[in-house]
């Protein structure tokens, strides 16, 4: 009897000797909305191919139709591991493009947001690769520092997650004394906490066997793959954006730039560690600094600029100025200077850059951002070829993919 | 030696000579055209040349400016040299009805996706490359949205049903 089939099967698809395996675009492993179509053999990975945007919400096209103080809580949904630095990096670019200067206060209460981000940023994904090499205990416990991070930005901004902090020229609101609290009893507590955390994993013979030369890279094709942060780090190279390219002041702060030397996961994670170390002593040199302004310019929290930093609500109730300002802003009625910049932070996946051109109208002309987690996961399938499949899962987790910053 | 702009720029004109132009500076950073039937040649040049060493693409994107007619799409290269920490902005232009550009990738594996972003938006078709197909938007799309052609909806229209949106 001929057998009947409602399903078309591709051609030679029972023939093969390999077998399709599809991961995502909404699995555990992936930790987020994206997909992998691998063949496998047995448990090794053959060939893998990558599809992702499953949220792509069309951010560069929105850009053009917003002026530059609505498109921050655009950025926050990139890397929303990592939001403030998402936030900051576009400030930033829009007070390079405008030639702002910013007084030094707001510079160091930016970093202290900016690396509280960066740690939360790498808290997460050290503690997904535990997770994933099936130690749940440390992800668990790690989370109230993220949450007590999250407690400092609402502190400063009012959001946790998708954080829409500061403003172009400083920030919304000077830090409240609950701030400063809050971040002392984090400076207090954390560094024994990341000891622990550390030493759960970096010696522990399982984690080490599993890690250990699995997703690695060399320096060379890492560079090729245009790999930046600690991944390009673990490979044995020390670029990073806020020594080679200060921007928000980091110049004034002493700090050292860890690296790898294989690129595998074992490195990433070592990498990411001790980076979470340098943001502490960051934040710490940051608090000290700020403690040492005195008089006004203790209470400075922005610059001065009127055409984008809108006015106190009384002056808005009370001033002519102030209202036409403040009417101005809120419409986008403000010019932009022609022109065009790349400016570029070191977010917690890597370089994270805004391209921006400017016709003079009221809203960009086009804006690009570069994303560090779309360039380097082309680089997956080399890094996982022939490898065994849960080695795999562990290195999406260890290159730290946010669906988010994928697809834009 | 430091490598400063004004040598890169006259090492450009002593290799290329008047095919590179449009020289200028803008935020610190040297930005170039050169027609597209060279770009590989420019890009191999900038890496390959010991003294100019531009071995990093930190970004590739495209730019839509409809006025201009014959050059209405641009591709934009970000590069980068790591050890004498300096950037550089090269550009190609195309016109809109014949969009074919050498591809950056077999220079670059990085290039690959971001030229498979830069076709997605801009129908900039990258002749070479290996895989040159939709990665953000659905394979069906037969439009380049990034494209100037294609606006945004006007958020002061009035046709729809405020009802639906809450606003009623």
């Amino acid at each position: 009897m001929e057998h009947q089939s409602h399903i078309t099967l591709p051609k030679g698809s029972i023939e093969k000797t390999t077998t399709t395996l599809n991961i995502g675009p909404t699995h555990p492993a992936t930790h987020g909305v994206f997909q992998n179509i691998m063949e496998v053999d047995g448990e090794r990975v053959v060939s893998t191919e990558q599809t992702v945007g499953y949220i792509h919400r069309a951010f560069e096209k929105l850009a053009e139709r917003r002026p530059l103080y609505q498109i921050t809580p655009i950025t926050d949904r990139l890397n929303y591991c990592s939001s403030p630095i998402n936030n900051m990096g576009w400030h930033i670019t829009c007070e390079r493009f405008l030639q702002l200067e910013l007084p030094k206060r707001v510079d160091y209460l930016r970093v202290i947001i900016m690396e509280l981000a960066r740690i939360s940023d790498h808290l997460i994904c050290n503690s997904i690769v535990g997770v994933d090499t099936g130690a749940y205990t440390g992800f668990l416990y790690v989370m109230q520092y993220r949450e007590l991070i999250y407690e400092i930005y609402e502190e400063v901004c009012g959001s946790r997650l998708t954080t829409n902090i500061g403003r172009i020229g400083g920030f919304e609101r000077n830090f409240t004394n609950t701030a400063f609290t809050k971040l002392e009893k984090f400076l207090n507590e954390y560094p024994k906490v990341l000891k622990e955390f550390e030493s759960l994993f970096a010696r522990n013979r399982i984690f080490m066997e599993r890690t250990q030369g699995t997703g690695g890279i060399s320096a060379e094709r890492a560079l090729n793959y245009g790999f930046t942060g600690p991944n390009l780090r673990a490979a044995g190279i020390d670029y990073d954006v806020r020594v080679q390219q200060p921007y928000s002041s980091y110049q004034d702060f002493d700090f050292k730039v860890p690296v790898g030397t294989t690129g595998d996961n074992y490195d990433r994670f070592l990498v990411r560690n001790a980076e979470m170390y340098e943001s502490i002593s960051i934040i710490k040199q940051a608090y000290q600094k700020i403690q040492n302004f005195k008089g006004a310019e203790a209470e400075v929290y922005h610059a001065d600029v009127p055409e984008y930093y809108l006015p106190k609500k009384e002056d808005v109730y009370t001033k002519m100025e102030a209202l036409i300002w403040h009417f101005k802003i809120i419409m986008g009625e403000i010019e932009l200077p022609k022109g065009q910049i790349y400016s570029a932070v070191e977010g917690g996946n890597g370089e994270l850059g805004f391209y921006l051109i400017s016709d003079g109208g009221r809203t960009p002309f086009r804006l690009h951002f570069r994303r560090p987690c779309f360039i380097y996961y082309q680089a997956f399938e080399e890094l996982i070829k022939g490898g065994m499949l849960s080695d795999a899962v562990v290195t999406m987790s260890s290159l730290n993919l946010i669906a988010g910053e994928l697809d834009a | 030696m430091a490598l400063s702009n004004e040598t890169i720029q006259n090492k450009l004109i002593e290799k290329f000579g008047d095919q590179v132009l449009n020289f200028s500076t803008a935020s610190g950073i040297l930005s170039f055209e050169s027609p597209k039937e060279i770009n590989l040649k420019v890009l191999q040049y900038l890496y390959e040349e010991t003294s100019l060493g531009f071995t990093f693409l930190t970004d590739l994107c495209g730019v839509n400016y409809p006025d201009n007619i014959g050059a209405e799409l641009v591709v934009v290269y970000h590069l980068h040299n790591f050890t004498e920490n300096i950037r550089l902005r090269y550009s190609v232009s195309t016109s809109v009805n014949e969009t074919a550009v050498f591809t950056a990738s077999k220079l670059f594996e990085s290039a690959n996706w971001m030229e498979r972003e830069t076709y997605d938006f801009f129908g900039i078709n990258f002749v070479g490359h290996p895989n040159l197909k939709r990665i953000l938007n659905v394979d069906e799309m037969d439009y380049f949205p990034l494209r100037k052609q294609y606006p945004l909806e006007d958020q002061t229209r009035i046709d729809k049903d405020d009802e639906m949106f809450g606003r009623g």
